[in-house]
């Protein structure tokens, strides 16, 4: 008896948590309307199976409880009562599949005239290209990879050299029109996730992935990686703005193109400039802001010549041998606060020379 | 005849070098029981973490993801398939099917001791330089073995060479299981007559046998770029900054391999324990089970298509998209003979004559977690609803409900079931009852909310969640509940352990068949069974499995080994099947 009324009290639970509870589907911000419609029929029909079956064990469990004298009957089959049953049943699956494969299938065919952008995934951070006048992104390959060129862009490949090279973790696109994202990764599976666009897709190495959808309103969407790719994995952000077409249309002209920014490379005269090509290639920027916002580990804004108390209760002055040796060894200290999740990596030691030069400037 | 005439007498030939194949499936359950606690151990410590971020200074994130990864592996292959197939087959197929021991003894043997060796080097791992892997018990190439993910110094290697052990214990067993089933069935046993839980390991036994060779070549093609440097899974690289000497592997033929493993262990687990909820309902309703036939065809139909819908697990992996449209298709077919194993359950409890014991109420129990758990895998086999869903909490809520808390259910209705067989005492009715009611509640409290997390887009195997912004507070204090359910049901579970430890020295005689059973097992001249389990002769079967629910005479069911002139004399057969 009790346990038939948990079963009914699950169902009604089940009911009143789906209708009432604050945590649903975030509200979108593309066209895929339709991969929501899918996702409100499959609770639709599931949730009628949920509630008639429980219920019906609830029923059964009550009517035929254990009673002196009573047997069980006799008849243990029914052949058009199953074939009935499993009609039922393929009837529900193919109303799920039916809307669920036409969803697909435009969900695999982008427009031929959609804007593209590449996302490129390393651990932990996210870099954006755009193609620029000529409308093609140069080629690439992960030998081509360096701190003058964290994308890998063939320097050989006239196209190439107009491919804009977002500043930043943020990436703005115009609203309404078809985008075609490219996917790519340096080291690891990553997956490009914004919950407001519904679709995603892996990133993977060796490989470019690529999904399709029509940002539909305007705002400042956060991006996550949603594919383990180590412990860095939770703390993988930047953003994707949608704009109005002349705000795009602004933002777009202030990005730097690949020429443009090897040559301010080889020019490199600006103090830090080393480091800080560096710090964006072996992602160091993405624990480490330099805007003073919060990350995994400490911002490097006005980090260098400040006093910071440590784990262990001790005060360290942050000068050039206590940046050097958290960067060598980074769980020798730890500043308050912080987990010692920073792996150590091999740089050399002009290298480290740069990145120490690199935070000194951002006061 | 008598078998096997020099018993061994000594406690270590009888108890530890053991060939009896009870001793061997007691030795399986109590190893595969005592890792299961320690990945319950492990869930408790990540739950501590999401319900309480950062308030347990000694979870960082390197510790999160090994327990993560831990836990995962631990439950699905060295609790899970080992306490089903080690444990539950082991015990059941001789004595079911009315056989003296498995066909090979000393492989049987060897198969435990194997799978011990593989649960100690799985352990050792926590105590390695590094620790543990923390890739995830999906394993995936290529973070598994580059840096930015903790144990890639040793814990990969140890982990990896702990499966490849486990697969050789697997398949010794496995290839006794199919054996036995197959070849020492005793007179007048038809497969058509063998009760469903014998079934469902034999079926799932099959599947081990055609999955784990999938996983034992990945495992080695894994050890080979980790340790060798060759280049099967992971193409040109720069990892953390440097080139590394790899090119031109794929990490999705990883993907590929460890799902087509992957897939059907999810039947290894389901298969078994659907059989032995079959016959703790039909036993505990005094019931034929519904639609015998029908439920051994739907196994092996479920059986067949678990090999043709692994790539379910990889819509967004990058795969060509094409794909989607043919796993959706056969992913969704499967859901027709599961769909019919649960109504020909519930059809089954339909005039029963309903005993409410402990194992009862877990199949119950099992049938509810066991239907959201199937349906949500409508959500996430249909692949244009899986891609905004997939890597969220609502592929952990779904998992955790089909092939965590209904096969774990299944466990226990099946060990409080027949622990008065292994032991010859009954379990503690009153603790029993606790432990079902702190376990059912407990676990929907747990997993049905996190659905809705996953609605959200949380994603999956995050260490921390702060400072996003479309995650409302109001999750955050969901985290902290959920927590605490978790907790109160993990530590409830010592309920479970006290009530088998002490009722194994201290419960009342349970006799010979204490639910009135019809199959095999329940009519051995000894309580418990003694090496070689029948007497002189072995037991002749005359009927099937589930002889329950007979109108006339002083019984109301007919054992498998009772003679029809037995029964004819004072009662009339069941009816057959109605039209």
């Amino acid at each position: 008896m009790a346990l038939a009324l948990v079963l009914i009290l699950i169902v009604v639970g089940a009911l009143e948590f789906h209708y009432m509870s604050p945590w649903w589907i975030t509200p979108i911000a593309s066209n895929w309307q339709q991969m929501d419609d899918a996702l409100l029929l499959t609770f639709a029909i599931t949730g009628v199976a949920f509630v008639v079956i429980n219920l019906f064990m609830a029923y059964a469990l009550v009517t035929f409880k254990h009673q002196d004298g009573v047997r069980a009957a006799a008849m243990h089959a029914s052949t058009r009562l199953e074939w009935w049953l499993a009609g039922a049943t393929t009837v529900g699956i193919v109303a799920l599949l039916a809307p669920g494969l036409s969803v697909y299938a435009r969900l695999i065919d982008p427009p031929p005239d959609a804007m593209v952008f590449e996302v490129l995934g390393q651990q932990w951070q996210w870099h954006y290209r755009l193609p620029g006048k000529d409308g093609k992104l140069g080629s690439t390959d992960v030998r081509f990879i360096s701190n003058a060129n964290p994308y890998g862009i063939n320097p050989a490949d006239p196209s190439g050299q107009d491919d804009l090279l977002v500043a930043g973790q943020e990436m703005h696109i115009p609203a309404g029109k078809p985008v075609r994202v490219l996917l790519r990764a340096q080291d690891v599976l990553h997956d490009f996730y914004v919950p407001e666009f519904r679709t995603r897709m892996n990133m993977v190495p060796g490989m470019v992935t690529s999904f399709w959808f029509t940002p539909t309103r305007a705002g400042r969407f956060e991006v996550m990686c949603a594919q383990l790719c180590g412990i860095g994995h939770f703390n993988m952000r930047s953003y994707v703005v949608v704009d109005d077409e002349p705000t795009y249309r602004t933002w777009l002209a202030a990005q730097p193109s690949f020429a443009a920014q090897v040559a301010a490379a080889a020019g490199g005269e600006q103090p830090g400039q080393q480091g800080r090509l560096l710090a964006q290639s072996r992602g160091c920027s993405a624990c480490h802001s330099v805007d003073g916002n919060p990350g995994a580990g400490p911002s490097w804004k006005g980090l260098f010549g400040r006093s910071e108390t440590m784990n262990d209760g001790a005060t360290v002055r942050v000068d050039e041998t206590y940046l050097r040796e958290s960067i060598v060894n980074p769980a020798a200290r730890i500043v308050k606060g912080y987990q010692p999740i920073m792996p150590a990596q091999q740089l050399s030691p002009t290298e480290v020379a740069q990145l120490v030069d690199y935070i000194k400037t951002i006061r | 005849m008598s078998y096997g005439a020099g018993h061994p007498q000594s406690f270590w030939t009888r108890y530890v070098w053991s060939q009896d194949h009870k001793v061997i499936a007691i030795q399986y359950t109590i190893t595969a029981l005592a890792i299961g606690l320690v990945g319950l151990v492990l869930s408790d410590l990540m739950r501590l973490q999401l319900g309480f971020p950062g308030k347990f200074a000694f979870i960082d994130a390197s510790r999160y993801y090994q327990f993560l990864t831990m836990h995962g592996m631990i439950m699905v292959v060295y609790l899970l398939t080992a306490l089903f197939l080690g444990g539950f087959g082991n015990y059941l197929i001789p004595l079911m099917v009315g056989a003296r021991d498995m066909v090979f003894p000393f492989l049987n043997m060897l198969s435990y001791w194997f799978y011990l060796l593989a649960v100690l080097i799985l352990a050792g791992s926590f105590f390695v330089p590094g620790g543990p892997t923390g890739a995830g018990w999906t394993l995936y190439p290529p973070q598994a073995i580059l840096p930015g993910t903790p144990g890639t110094e040793w814990g990969i290697i140890v982990m990896l060479v702990s499966l490849l052990v486990f697969i050789a214990a697997a398949t010794m067993g496995g290839l006794n299981y199919v054996t036995t089933v197959l070849q020492a069935r005793t007179t007048g046993m038809t497969l058509m007559r063998m009760p469903l839980t014998v079934w469902g390991i034999f079926t799932a036994t099959i599947l081990a046998l055609l999955a784990f060779p999938a996983l034992f070549v990945s495992g080695v093609m894994m050890l080979f770029d980790k340790a060798l440097g060759t280049s099967f899974f992971v193409p040109a690289v720069v990892s953390m900054g440097r080139h590394l000497p790899h090119q031109g592997g794929s990490p999705l033929l990883f993907q590929h391999l460890f799902w087509f493993f992957g897939h059907p262990e999810v039947y290894i687990v389901a298969l078994p324990a659907f059989g032995i909820i079959s016959d703790l309902v039909s036993v505990h309703a005094r019931r034929q089970i519904f639609g015998y036939k029908m439920m051994v065809w739907a196994i092996v139909v479920i059986g067949g298509l678990s090999f043709v819908v692994w790539a379910h697990h990889m819509y967004v992996s990058g795969m060509h998209p094409y794909f989607g449209f043919f796993f959706a298709t056969t992913t969704l077919i499967i859901a027709v003979p599961t769909a019919l194993k649960v109504y020909n359950w519930t059809l089954t409890l339909w005039r029963g004559d309903i005993h409410l014991t402990v194992p009862m109420l877990f199949a119950v129990g099992f049938i509810s977690t066991f239907v959201i758990g199937g349906l949500t895998g409508l959500f996430l086999g249909n692949v244009s609803v899986d891609i905004p869903l997939s890597n969220t909490y609502f592929v952990v809520a779904h998992f955790h409900m089909v092939m965590g808390v209904s096969p774990v259910l299944a466990v226990f209705g099946g060990l409080y079931h027949w622990f008065p067989k292994v032991s010859g005492r009954m379990y503690d009715v009153m603790l029993g009852r606790v432990h079902f009611w702190i376990t059912f509640v407990g676990t929907y409290l747990i997993f049905f909310p996190m659905h809705y997390l996953g609605l959200l887009g949380m994603p999956r195997r995050y260490y921390a969640y702060e400072h996003y912004a479309f995650i409302p507070d109001s999750a955050q204090a969901l985290n902290a509940f959920i927590t605490i359910v978790a907790l109160f049901v993990g530590v409830s579970q010592l309920l479970f352990l006290l009530n088998l430890c002490w009722s194994a020295a201290r419960g009342r005689e349970a006799g010979g068949n204490p639910w009135r059973a019809a199959s095999l097992e329940w009519h051995t001249p000894q309580t418990p069974p003694v090496h070689g389990n029948w007497g002189e002769q072995t037991p002749v079967v005359y009927r099937g499995a589930y002889e329950y629910g007979l109108q006339d005479g002083d019984s109301d069911y007919a054992s498998q080994d009772q003679p029809p002139d037995a029964v004819a004399a004072g009662q009339r057969a069941p009816a057959q099947e109605a039209p």
